[in-house]
Formats: structure tokens, C-alpha cells, sequence
């Protein structure tokens, strides 16, 4: 089911704060003006700084100087020069919750983002997320339509697409983090795109016939700890070489439960390209509207 | 701050892949200069809530961005609906050094400045 963190979250126009400080008096020394950037920065504050008023709206103006306050209907002047940093973010979080503005930060913006310059819209990555991130718009082109419901810091699809089109900015490791893709990185995205190939073989079927041992030993053995720990080595070398985790890997969609969610994909686009397809229709069918209509 | 070209820094407060001391040393001398700048922070997050200051962001040509690899900022920008610009300069904090950042973006402090 769909998280409503993401929507719930206040828009970075609801949030930002002016930050003015002239060129010449009334600056902030540069440690304390550092604390201040980033603690605001850290609390989910867009932060502008700015030498003279600014026309677009703000949550609050943080005045350094004495200046004379420009009055602008609903955005309070906080005078910030005797103030920390801690009690002007602590100022902050009070306009927010008068506001009723939820807390940002709520939710780790890890997501895939599509790289269009690369994809070739195979539909690899919708067929094997498990999550509902992906599917299709009514031209029947993928998209991240889910990005709250993506495991953090799961980059299993990102090691399916075959063309090394999908991007987690916040990975550690290239081209996968955006990085320049290069000549090498298709060839071995193409190697592992057999995930596979790092078991040997298809990932599902391996995975299927290692469990299937664990459970063979478990039934004759009946040694619970070994048939675990094959488990648990089995899970580790695709998390090491992957790092997929652990809720992903356990749930893994099986071959036939790709081809179903292919086909329920491919189905659901068919049906927004016949919906936008009718409304077309209704509209180029439909009589101009006579003078009456139109009110004249 | 050399130019009148718009900044737009990125905190990239909600996760520690771009180095700390670099995004600190930058945020710093931004303060320190004499011009300008925004901040936001976390240009991912942004994205995904398709915030609606990114269009305006995407309107300016003049836009110098400085968050982290620019295929991953140009395809936020075009997850979220709008395509930067071309001419947009797009600065990498996970790769390059504050002394490398702050000479490419002309930060000018008061002292360096001599005013
Ligand atoms: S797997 Fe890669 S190439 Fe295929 S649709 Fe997904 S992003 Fe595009
Ligand atoms: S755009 Fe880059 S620097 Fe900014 S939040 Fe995302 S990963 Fe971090």
C-alpha cells in the first residue's frame, strides 16, 4: 500500500526562510553563520540569503542587521542576531506546527530515476519490482510513479535494467549513483544483468534450488541451524555482491510472477491508452458549441 | 561572486554520500562571499514530491547548481517534470574539492576581495 509520507510533506515554498544580511553591517560572523546554514539546512529548510528583499514568498524573514522591518502580510521578521542557531530552528519548528506543516525528513528520498537517454522502456525493472514503484503512463512509457514505496537502500532493479538506465543519486558506488556511464560499466551491467550469472544460472531458479536443498537437509537432517545458515550464506553472497537487502531478497518475484506482473502491466497501460484514446474521440466528435453555449 | 548568475546549493541533508567535509567547507564559503544564494535541502527529495520550485529552477538559464553527479541532477529535474536547461553549469560535490568548487563558482570572500 502507498505511504502517504511523501504527499504529506510540506512544499520547499512553505518552508523557506530568508535569510537577510547586508554586505556591510549586520553579517553574521562566518562560524555562526555556518552553524546557522546548516542547521536550518538539516532541519528541511530551504534557505535563501539575501542582501535585499526578495518578491517571492517566504515561511519567515531571519533579519542579522536593525533594519527597518518591510512589512509583507504573513511573513514574520525574527530578529536573529542574539539568537543561536538551535533556538532559530526551535522558533522555526513552532511556526511550522502553529502552521500545521508536518515535520520534513519524515521520509529518505531514496528512489530510481530514470535515465531516457539510455532507457530503451523494455519494461525490465516494472516486471521485477515487487513494490509498485514503476509502471507505465498512457503512451505505455515506464515511470516512477511510487518513489515512497522503494526500499531504502535497495538498488535491486537498478542491476536488471540492461542498459544501466536506472539511477539511485544516493548510492555510493558508479554509474549507478550517475556517474559517466562507461564502456566497461555496459559490459558488466550486461554480465550481471544475469543477475543471474553470479549464481551461476537464473537467479530465481537458484535461488529456488538452494532453498530446496536447505529444505531437503532440513527434512532428512533435520537440522534446522544448517538448512538456516545455507540460507543465510546464500542471501549474504547476493547481498554482498548486490547490496540487495534482505526484505528484497526474501521476497524475490518467482519467473511466473514476473510474466504476471508483465501482463498486468502491459494491460493497465493498454487500458489509459483506450481511456485517453476515448477521450480524444468524445472531444474531436463533439458539435462546436453553438453562440448560447459559448454565452455570447 | 563572480557573475550575476543565480546559485543553488544542495545540503543533500538526508543522506552522507556526498563528503561532509566538502559540502561544509562550500556551504561555508558560500556564507563568507559577498553575493546571493540558495539552498536547499535535498534536491532528491524535491523530485520526488515534484516541488513546485523546480520549475522555477528549470526556467533560469542562468542557474549554476552545485549538488552531485550531473546525469543524476538533470534526470531529478526531468523526473519531476522539467528539463534544466542545457547552458545550466552543474557542479559536483562527491567528486571535485571545496578549493576546487569555490574557484569555479569565483566565491569571493570580503578579505580575498579587499573590501
Ligand atoms: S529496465 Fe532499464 S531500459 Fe528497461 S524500462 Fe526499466 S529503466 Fe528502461
Ligand atoms: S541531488 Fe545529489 S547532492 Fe542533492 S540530495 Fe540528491 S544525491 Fe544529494
Amino acid at each position: 500500500m502507498k505511504s502517504t509520507k511523501l504527499a504529506d510533506q510540506a512544499n520547499s515554498q512553505e518552508l523557506r526562510v530568508l535569510l537577510r544580511e547586508r554586505r556591510d553591517s549586520g553579517r553574521l560572523e562566518s562560524s555562526r553563520r555556518h552553524e546557522l546554514l546548516a542547521q536550518l539546512l538539516e532541519a528541511g529548510h530551504p534557505v535563501e540569503r539575501r542582501s535585499s528583499d526578495c518578491a517571492r514568498p517566504a515561511m519567515a524573514v531571519l533579519q542579522v542587521g536593525d533594519d527597518e522591518e518591510v512589512v509583507t502580510p504573513g511573513t514574520p521578521w525574527i530578529r536573529i542576531a542574539a539568537m543561536t542557531a538551535e533556538q532559530v530552528v526551535t522558533n522555526l519548528a513552532d511556526l511550522r506546527s502553529q502552521r500545521e506543516l508536518s515535520d520534513p525528513g519524515q521520509w529518505t528520498p531514496w528512489f530510481p530515476v530514470i535515465d531516457f537517454g539510455l532507457c530503451t522502456n523494455c519494461m525490465q525493472c516494472l516486471s521485477f519490482c515487487l513494490f509498485d514503484v514503476y509502471g507505465a503512463d498512457e503512451n505505455g512509457q515506464i515511470q516512477v510513479q511510487n518513489e515512497d514505496n522503494c526500499k531504502t537502500n535497495c538498488p535491486a532493479c537498478s542491476r536488471v535494467c540492461p542498459e544501466v538506465a536506472i539511477l539511485f543519486p544516493k548510492y555510493g558506488k558508479g554509474p549507478i549513483n550517475g556517474d559517466v556511464v562507461r564502456k566497461e560499466d555496459i559490459q558488466k551491467e550486461s554480465m550481471k544483468v544475469d543477475i543471474s550469472a553470479l549464481l551461476g544460472g537464473d537467479i530465481y531458479s537458484s535461488l529456488r534450488d538452494r532453498s530446496d536443498t536447505a529444505r531437503k537437509r532440513f527434512s532428512t537432517e533435520r537440522d534446522e541451524s544448517k538448512a538456516l545458515l545455507e540460507r543465510k550464506r546464500c542471501l549474504k553472497e547476493l547481498k554482498e555482491s548486490l547490496d540487495i537487502p534482505d526484505e528484497v531478497l526474501m521476497t524475490l518475484p518467482s519467473a511466473g510472477e514476473i510474466e504476471e506482473r508483465t501482463r498486468r502491466a502491459k494491460e493497465k497501460a493498454e487500458r489509459r491508452r483506450a481511456a485517453s484514446q476515448t477521450i480524444a474521440d468524445q472531444e474531436a466528435s463533439r458539435p462546436a458549441p453553438s453562440p448560447e453555449e459559448w454565452d455570447i | 561572486m563572480s557573475g550575476d548568475k543565480r546559485l543553488l546549493y544542495c545540503h543533500c541533508a538526508y543522506a552522507k554520500v556526498v563528503p561532509a567535509r566538502v559540502k561544509h567547507e562550500l556551504l561555508e564559503q558560500l556564507g563568507d562571499s559577498d553575493g546571493d544564494f540558495e539552498a536547499v535541502p535535498d534536491l532528491c527529495e524535491m523530485s520526488a514530491r515534484k516541488d513546485p520550485a523546480l520549475a522555477d529552477y528549470a526556467g533560469d538559464p542562468e542557474l549554476r547548481i552545485v549538488a552531485c553527479y550531473p546525469r543524476s541532477v538533470r534526470w531529478l529535474f526531468h523526473a519531476a517534470g522539467h528539463e534544466l536547461p542545457q547552458e545550466v553549469e552543474l557542479h559536483n560535490m562527491r567528486e571535485s574539492s571545496a578549493a576546487e568548487l569555490s574557484q569555479a563558482l569565483g566565491l569571493m570572500t570580503d578579505r580575498e576581495s579587499g573590501a
